[in-house]
């Protein structure tokens, strides 16, 4: 069955291998994932919008995508700034600032998440400042903010990166050679060649925020209808023993995630085509 | 070992790379596979080796007379050489060429010394003694492709096969690489069989020369043989540079323009619709011979650098032609550009076109 | 004089963008990460080994080097397997496949511990059943080596296929015509082309299965000394307001994680090194 199945190779293996690939994944993503779905058979249709549109379900939509949206903004643009400033110039400690980028991707979720609020608490080392002028970060919306904008900055600089490294400086060049001005290259010549990352930065950032929950607890405070995140609510709802509550919240929210991932996949396949032929 | 290949073809989703080829390989020969990309002769050689399987059905491959097709290559005993070499990078010169012979199972592999010594000698053999310290990183091209080839002949196979072998190398390390190859091959006499797109290396390094074109073989022969009596167009015409003429051919006299002569290979019926090819070296130049079988065309430009001085022309019907001349010829006419001359064609050979395709 | 301009522009431009930047980072993330280990330190080198000699916190360490200690085994055999049948071959769907292993990292923590729950869960659809043999996986150890194995499921694999994909089968192709069997050339040929990444996945897997609160909160039932993991103890630390005791086995696993980064820069100049090496072979 292989042999015409994939084109013939000499090497051994591909059928064992394959199988094992094939019934490892089955048994610990797809199958179990799947539950998520069959549960919903147990739901009636009014009985899931219940589930999901009810006012306080809503209101922590609002919060985390909103949230999520703004930080992964904020990532944007200074994420930018990190990457121009990482690719473009050479300074002391530029590599350690590189390594810098990825220690939310490896520092555990609840490891980050009480860092922050160490620092950002009305009696940490910046919250304590703030609080002089009156503002609150820790267990409000900015909190969560924060967390969220900490946890999605590596995905917007890594992708922004290479981007930027590939910028073609002979363009540049014949940029300025025609007259154009610093602002003027950067903005008609630079920045157009640097969207498709930046949407994908962004919408890496925006999905990793809208499923996390380890680094935002400790920060957010967890008042319903205030600073309640979805996957918070989905942990309460299964504390009540709302299983079916809890599966129909989930199904909304991996149907956004996986919403943005197919937007990305198809962003990155307009671009290669368009660049190819170009190229 | 004599190698046989029987009506053997080989897709590759739906599009024929290999259409029911036959070719019979005699015991110690160097065989060429010469084709422009895309003619199948790398598939040919990957069928050999036992990298690819034949469509089912198709034909069979007889390695002295024995069906291999069930046996791949690790059983086949072929040694291979890969066109970008494929040298184990995290090993060294020594421990590239003594893989073969270390993964060998225990009863029959050899000794520590014994590995040590064949090795050595292999490594003597490509001039390449005292290198079996590096890493293929710090290797030349040239060293690369030796070590690749000492690597293949570790294993003592039955036959050699070589894609490309020379394919990655610049022109003057290449020349001497061929040269050195035709040497081993008369010290080894071991069946090879080698794949190129260069014909001066298929016409210079081997005893025969296969041209293939579009997944089929259409001449297998000497180099003298394919050079001079090519038997298809694809042939003449891949194999050096051509003058063309259209022309039509009757009783065996090649017709065109004002000129009849008689050709090499006519076929036998008349045909309206030819195309005459003469090789440069075939045609003759002179100024006021008062022979009357000749062309006339119009010098553009002469070449005198190379082996031979190269006079570009262009008949009044607006051929371009190309003649080479020696050079004593050459400054012996002194053609000035613009001028006219008379062309003689010594040697004609007719293909009618091929309408089929 | 538009020379002069540009000149004094391009002088102010870096030192502003490298003041942002490293003052920005600063504040972002070197300051959380420097907090975690002042804090852990407050109550000296003393109050530090306290928090960490308590039984719970033994316990804690002990479970989540078992749930790792399972977990990564087994997604590295699968990320060596999965790489061999998707990089050394060419069929149909290869694409696809590639995209499935990938899944779990769209999947949000929170929703990875779901799915257990709803498996195995005593409503789930296996719990039933479960409970008839008096077996326990939600809100026991199985739980949380369950989503344990499905959080970190792609990151042996992810790290290996790109580099595979990109190395080709050739070497192997050229091992298999010298006579080496299927074993002989994964272990003397593959294995050492991939050896760093092989470590940084394996490494960044470890980090993860041992750093995932989200998915073991959900199936594990916080039963202290029994189903807590270090992620876990520490919020339960923190809201008990013992949060020396809290940064203290917090600060092992940022330790971990800052080990990973830094060997993640270690091997990930070797592969470049021993790639570059490679093309400049094939040139």
């Amino acid at each position: 069955m292989s042999s015409t199945f994939r084109r013939p190779s000499p090497l051994p293996g591909f059928a064992p291998t394959m199988a094992y690939t094939l019934v490892y994944l089955l048994l610990i993503v797809l199958l179990p994932l799947s539950s998520l779905f069959l549960q919903l058979g147990n739901l009636t249709w009014e009985s899931f919008r219940e589930a999901v549109f009810d006012a306080r379900v809503l209101a922590s939509y609002r919060l985390t995508f909103g949230l999520s949206a703004a930080a992964a903004l904020f990532d944007l643009v200074f994420g930018f700034l990190v990457a121009w400033t990482l690719v473009r110039y050479r300074f002391p400690g530029r590599d350690l600032l590189d390594a810098t980028i990825d220690i939310p991707f490896t520092l555990p979720t609840a490891v980050s998440g009480i860092a922050l609020t160490a620092i950002w608490a009305s009696n940490g080392w910046i919250g304590s400042w703030l609080d002089g002028f009156g503002i609150r970060v820790a267990y409000t919306s900015w909190g969560i903010f924060l967390a969220l904008a900490f946890i999605g900055l590596p995905f917007v600089v890594r992708t922004l990166q290479p981007a930027i490294e590939e910028l073609d400086a002979e363009q540049e060049a014949a940029a300025a050679g025609l007259g154009a001005g610093r602002f003027a290259i950067f903005a008609r010549v630079l920045l157009p060649a640097l969207v498709p990352a930046a949407v994908t930065g962004f919408a890496l950032a925006f999905a990793r925020g809208l499923g996390e929950y380890g680094s935002v607890v400790f920060i957010s405070g967890n008042m319903p209808f205030r600073t309640e995140i979805v996957s918070l609510l989905i942990v309460t709802k299964l504390e009540q023993y709302d299983t079916n509550g809890a599966a129909a919240i989930a199904v909304v929210m991996l149907g956004a995630s996986f919403l943005i991932l197919l937007a990305i996949n198809l962003l990155q396949q307009r671009v290669r085509r368009l660049l190819g032929s170009e190229g | 070992m004599s190698i046989e290949v029987r009506n053997v073809s080989k897709s590759f989703g739906g599009r024929k790379v290999l259409d029911a080829v036959d070719l019979k390989v005699e015991q110690g020969e160097l065989l060429a596979l010469l084709g422009p990309s895309g003619s199948g002769k790398t598939t040919l050689l990957r069928l050999i080796a036992g990298m690819e399987t034949p469509d089912p059905g198709s034909g069979e491959i007889l390695f002295l007379g024995d069906d291999v097709r069930g046996r791949d290559v690790r059983d086949r005993q072929v040694g291979f050489v890969f066109q970008h070499y494929a040298l184990f990078r995290h090993m060294t010169v020594f421990e590239n060429v003594a893989f073969g012979l270390r993964v060998r199972p225990r009863k029959v592999r050899p000794s520590k010394a014994e590995i040590r010594e064949r090795v050595e000698k292999l490594l003597s053999m490509v001039q390449l003694e005292g290198f079996g310290g590096r890493f293929p990183a710090q290797l030349s091209g040239g060293q690369r492709q030796r070590v690749a080839l000492a690597r293949a002949l570790a294993i003592e196979p039955r036959v050699l096969l070589l894609d490309e072998p020379f394919g990655a190398l610049d022109a003057k390390v290449r020349a001497g690489l061929r040269a050195w190859l035709r040497r081993l091959h008369s010290e080894l006499h071991i069946t090879t069989i080698l794949v190129t797109h260069d014909q001066d290396e298929a016409l210079e390094v081997a005893d025969r020369v296969v041209v293939m074109n579009q997944a089929r073989i259409e001449q297998v022969g000497t180099p003298h043989e394919v050079f001079h009596a090519p038997a298809t167009e694809f042939v003449m015409d891949f194999l050096g540079t051509v003058n063309v003429f259209s022309g039509r051919v009757h009783r065996g006299e090649a017709d065109f323009g004002t000129l009849r002569l008689p050709c090499a290979n006519v076929p036998s019926h008349t045909a309206d619709q030819v195309r005459l090819y003469v090789r440069p070296h075939e045609l003759d130049l002179a100024r006021d011979s008062g022979r009357q079988d000749g062309l006339t065309a119009t010098v553009l430009r002469s070449v005198p650098a190379g082996s031979c001085a190269k006079v570009l022309l262009e008949t009044v019907d607006g051929v371009a032609l190309q003649v080479d001349l020696p050079f004593e010829r050459w400054h012996e006419l002194s053609p000035i550009d613009g001028e006219r001359l008379e062309v003689f064609p010594r040697h004609v050979r007719a293909f009618v076109p091929d309408y089929s395709i | 004089m538009s020379g002069t301009r540009r000149q004094l522009g391009l002088r102010l431009g870096p030192a502003l963008a490298i003041g942002l930047t490293v003052g920005g980072m600063i504040v972002l993330i070197a300051l959380p990460v420097a907090a975690i280990f002042v804090q852990a330190l407050r109550d000296g080198i003393g109050g530090y080994s306290r928090a960490l000699a308590d039984p719970a916190a033994l316990h804690a360490i002990w479970l989540t080097c078992l749930a790792a200690g399972i977990a990564v085994p087994l997604n590295l055999v699968f990320g060596l397997v999965a790489s061999w049948a998707i990089a050394k071959f060419v069929f149909p769907g290869r694409e696809l496949l590639i995209s499935l292993i990938d899944l779990p990292f769209a999947v949000s923590p929170v929703i990875s511990g779901l799915i257990w729950v709803l498996v195995f869960g005593a409503r789930g659809w296996f719990g039933p059943w479960l409970d008839d043999w008096d077996v326990k996986v939600i809100f026991a150890v199985p739980g949380i080596v369950l989503a344990t194995l499905f959080v970190t499921f792609p990151f042996v694999a992810r790290e290996l296929i790109p580099l595979m994909l990109e190395q080709g089968a050739e070497e192997e192709i050229a091992a298999r015509s010298l006579g080496a069997g299927g074993w002989q050339i994964f272990r003397r040929i593959t294995l050492p082309n991939i050896r760093w990444a092989l470590l940084y996945g394996v490494l960044l897997c470890n980090a993860r299965a041992m750093g995932e609160f989200g998915a073991v909160s959900v199936v594990s039932g916080h039963v202290r000394g029994r189903t807590n993991t270090m992620p876990l103890h520490i919020e339960i630390l923190y809201n008990d307001y013992d949060v020396t005791a809290a940064f203290a086995i917090a600060s092992l696993l940022a330790l971990l994680g800052l080990v990973t980064l830094a060997v993640k820069r270690w091997t990930s100049r070797r592969t470049a090194s021993e790639l570059s090496l490679a093309g400049a072979t094939t040139s």
